[in-house]
């Protein structure tokens, strides 16, 4: 869209809101940065998510809110073929698409929007896969989907049948993440028409909880409560994004009462936050990792035994205390406890460096050198890498193993940490996508991520432990999945390709009268919920 | 004159090739890049990122890259982000007048102060005013931008109440834009109050904005005064029997005010760098920001032809300054 249209289109958006009556209640949120745009499909940001996704859009299934279980969305129901390959979807009727000033639906949500949905991902010879310059779908290649999904077949208006290449448990999880946010094949064909296929990223279309209005590049984004919603209607009436990216003013603008509600506070603000009456502050325990992961491929790295007398030497609650400033939990398996199949049986290694030492000897290393890598980024799941370094080179300096920290630019470490042969351990983290612990382990410690391009930065490969998790990926029971995970975390503990150091808290602060706010264990920021109250 | 302002435009030309070269090297000179950091933690594997890379056109020579460039460049296409996928010159435009507006605002009040501070100062050398005034003016000029800017949010904004913490306007209102600058879009908007709401809104970051070049200004305006005080045309001027107030004012005011003329012109430099962070405390959605973020993202096309456009606009800055030397100081204009 040029510049021109772009005021039109905020032009004309005012005159639609100047149309409607005053509205009563304004939500505004202090988000954390600009989305990249509206067609949540080519990006991967969950800033984007939350602008776009969650806001405008609806999936064929999704999240109930708070948790990582599958509810039905648009999808009112499914069925899954004996042998786990076809999922069949039926559809929710009478569901509507907004309208805005130059477009307005003519029919219902229907099969033709799953296909086209999917399928612009799907197929490079698609009309509408490159329908910007450089639009790529990385989120639907990441995951697989293009592996996965052997075909999509519309049955009859309301129903949809995918049809896998393998039986995938995790399906469903996927089908219910942003990135395949049901669009409108009407609207794409109307824009076609006036030749404006950018506006699919500009001016979004969905049936979800809002009406995008109006986007101000990095100042302010505008929605309204979609009237027509199938859902349970939103009870505000306006939403606003006003962009904010520094954590100390969003806190300011929130005590000002400018906004209601923000993400990601610094952490050396909570004590602040809590102390103010006229604030609450909503704590939940974040759906990630932090780890150190060895190279399981290079010695002495290559002994379990060395690997778990390097873990019982690390004093993770001084870890936690100075990186996270305590707002974490020290974690002892790879997934975090709020995910299903957490083996809460698991014992973590003892924090112990004499018997640390005397199992290095045991091993046979003496005058063990080493690097530890600390990541150049904050994250979530590692406040601060540098310092976390620190702590463990001064742990293993007891124990008689000298540590280098090194450190790269972001894209170079990423790289490299994935370069094979690499010396020294790495410490990164994950958040989950979907909740689904094959989202953990599958992406971050299987075989097959041990390849360039996979994220297995310990290049563990662990026959058993892929095996099971192969097993629980095809498996339909959802018992049998939790028991197959159960014991891959046992086997995981056991070989110690990682040093699990932390899961972190997630906050969020908002106003006294905010209501209805339910924090997603993904990071998702939705307000189909929320209410002010007098 | 004409000649002048041609032999200068001319200049620009080559300027702005190297420019073009800087801006395109540098870039690809910092480690990391796009496609990687787009894949962020979870990585991509090698046949995808080939694919990326060859859509992207990155799998060619770099000259060939810089070549194609500059022949997309020549018909006025600058390239799509690779992060927003929008055309660079639109986000460019539509950021722009937002940077404007905070910096015409704080060089307004950096010469509005700065000079009467400076002029004040020179003559009253020695005096409290000028200890104290230079004294401010040195810690103004050492201030970290993102530590004074803060600190102003938690006094005005936070204890006092006075001004909103950040953005441009209240969010209440909600009118087309017009011109991008939201003094004029507000009065244009007709709504009660819009106008009284953006200058509230602009005082916090155009103060801290214009700190820097205020601090530069005084000081420069007042050593220039010190030197042309003592020169033989203000004591002819003295001897002639003019007022002191005239003397200052006209004799040696008019020739002091040419170095202060060209700090000024150079702070539009100064104040370009100043948005980066002042834009990003008080989320102003200016250029600076864009500019920042994009590195950080190594948005090529962005980087370079974002680079080519600002330093297009401060060299055209500071080719109206030498041009206003001419009205001030004939002896430029006649030569």
């Amino acid at each position: 869209m040029s510049f021109f249209s772009t005021r039109m289109l905020a032009a004309s958006a005012f005159a639609l809101m100047a149309a409607a009556p005053l509205h009563a209640k304004t939500f505004v949120y202090c988000s954390e940065g600009s989305p990249e745009g509206f067609d949540a499909a080519p990006y991967t940001s969950g800033t984007t998510f939350d602008a776009s996704g969650h806001a405008v859009y609806n999936r064929l299934v999704q999240f109930k809110p708070g948790t990582t279980e599958i509810e039905p969305a648009l999808a009112e129901s499914w069925d899954v073929s004996e042998d786990g390959l076809e999922y069949t979807f039926h559809l929710r009727q009478g569901v509507k698409f907004h309208s805005n000033d130059k477009f307005t639906p003519s029919r219902d949500f229907s099969a033709d929007d799953v296909i086209f949905t999917f399928e612009r991902q799907a197929s490079a010879d698609h009309p509408w896969h490159e329908y910007i310059p450089g639009v790529t779908y990385e989120y639907y290649s990441s995951m697989e989907m293009d592996k996965l999904i052997k075909s999509i077949e519309k049955v009859d208006d309301h129903t949809v049948k995918f049809t896998l290449n393998q039986p995938e448990a995790p399906f469903l999880a996927n089908v219910a993440m942003p990135f395949v946010s049901i669009v409108s094949k009407e609207y794409a064909d109307a824009l076609e028409a006036a030749g404006t296929r950018e506006d699919l990223n500009n001016a979004p279309i969905g049936t979800g909880p809002f009406r995008f209005v109006a986007y101000q590049k990095d100042a302010v984004i505008r929605y309204q409560k979609n009237a027509d919603y199938w859902g349970e209607a939103p009870k505000i009436d306006d939403l606003v994004f006003a962009i904010t990216p520094d954590a100390s003013v969003r806190l300011q603008k929130l005590k000002a009462g400018e906004c209601h509600l923000m993400p990601y506070p610094a952490p050396a603000d909570l004590e602040d936050i809590r102390a103010d009456p006229n604030l609450k502050l909503d704590e939940q325990p974040g759906l990630n990792v932090g780890y150190l992961a060895y190279n399981t491929t290079v010695a002495p790295f290559d002994n379990p035994q060395v690997r778990k007398a390097l873990n019982m030497a690390m004093d993770k609650q001084a870890l936690i205390d100075a990186v996270y400033q305590g707002n974490a939990e020290i974690a002892k398996n790879p997934i975090p406890p709020t995910m299903w199949s957490y083996n809460d049986a698991v014992e973590d290694d003892k924090f112990d460096p004499e018997a640390a030492k005397a199992m290095l000897e045991e091993a046979g290393v003496s005058d063990l050198s080493m690097e530890i890598w600390a990541m150049p980024v904050q994250r979530p799941y590692m406040p601060n890498a540098r310092r976390a370094a620190e702590l463990i080179q001064s742990d293993f300096a007891k124990i008689g193993v000298k540590v280098e920290i090194v450190s790269y630019e972001w894209g170079e470490y990423l790289k490299k940490s994935m370069e094979e042969g690499r010396k020294g351990a790495v410490i990164l983290g994950w958040t989950g996508d979907n909740g689904d612990p094959d989202n953990f382990l599958t992406v971050l410690l299987s075989c097959a991520a041990a390849a360039p391009g996979g994220a297995n930065r310990a290049f563990w490969c662990n026959e058993e432990f892929s095996d099971l998790l192969a097993k629980a990926k095809a498996a339909s029971d959802h018992d049998e999945r939790v028991k197959l995970y159960e014991e891959a975390q046992v086997i995981f503990k056991e070989q110690a390709p990682w040093a699990t150091l932390a899961h972190s808290t997630q906050y969020v602060p908002m106003a006294k009268n905010v209501t209805g706010f339910v924090q997603s264990p993904l990071g998702d920021y939705a307000f189909d919920t929320v209410d002010l109250a007098e | 004159m004409f000649r002048f302002i041609l032999k200068k435009l001319l200049y620009l030309v080559p300027t702005m090739i190297g420019i073009t070269l800087v801006a395109f090297g540098f870039i690809r000179l910092l480690p990391g890049d796009p496609v990687l950091l787009m894949a962020g933690e979870r990585g991509v594997s090698p046949e995808r990122y080939a694919q990326i890379a060859a859509q992207l056109g990155y799998d060619k020579p770099v000259w060939q890259q810089y070549v194609h460039y500059l022949g997309n460049l020549l018909q006025g296409d600058l390239g799509n982000s690779l992060v927003t996928k929008k055309p660079v010159l639109d986000e460019f435009l539509a950021l722009f007048p937002a940077t404007v507006e905070l910096a015409l605002v704080a060089i307004i009040i950096a010469t509005v102060i700065g000079v009467p501070v400076g002029v004040v100062a020179a003559i009253k050398r020695g005096s409290w005013f000028d200890q104290i005034s230079m004294t401010g003016a040195l810690v103004g000029f050492s201030m970290p931008i993102f530590w004074w800017g803060l600190l102003l949010i938690i006094l005005f904004s936070g204890v006092l109440g006075w001004t909103p913490v950040s953005g441009r306007i209240s969010l209440m209102y909600f009118f087309p834009q017009v011109t991008g600058f939201m003094l004029i879009d507000s009065l244009l908007s007709g709504d009660e109050g819009a106008f009284a709401s953006a200058v509230s809104h602009l005082i916090l970051p155009s103060v801290v904005l214009a700190t820097i070049p205020l601090a530069v200004i005084a000081r420069q305006t007042r050593s220039a005064m010190l030197e042309v005080m003592g020169e033989d045309y203000v004591r002819t001027a003295r001897a002639k029997g003019l007022s002191p107030r005239r003397v200052i004012a006209v004799h040696a005011l008019r020739n002091a005010m040419i170095p202060v003329i060209t700090t000024i012109g150079l702070q539009v430099g100064v104040l370009m760098a100043g948005a980066i962070l002042t834009e990003t405390i008080f989320s102003w959605p200016g250029i600076g920001k864009w500019m920042i973020d994009s590195i950080s993202r190594r948005d090529y096309p962005v980087v370079q032809s974002g680079l080519l456009l600002i330093a297009a606009i401060v060299m055209i800055v500071n080719l109206i300054v030498d041009l206003t030397y001419g009205l001030i100081n004939p002896r430029i204009r006649h030569k």
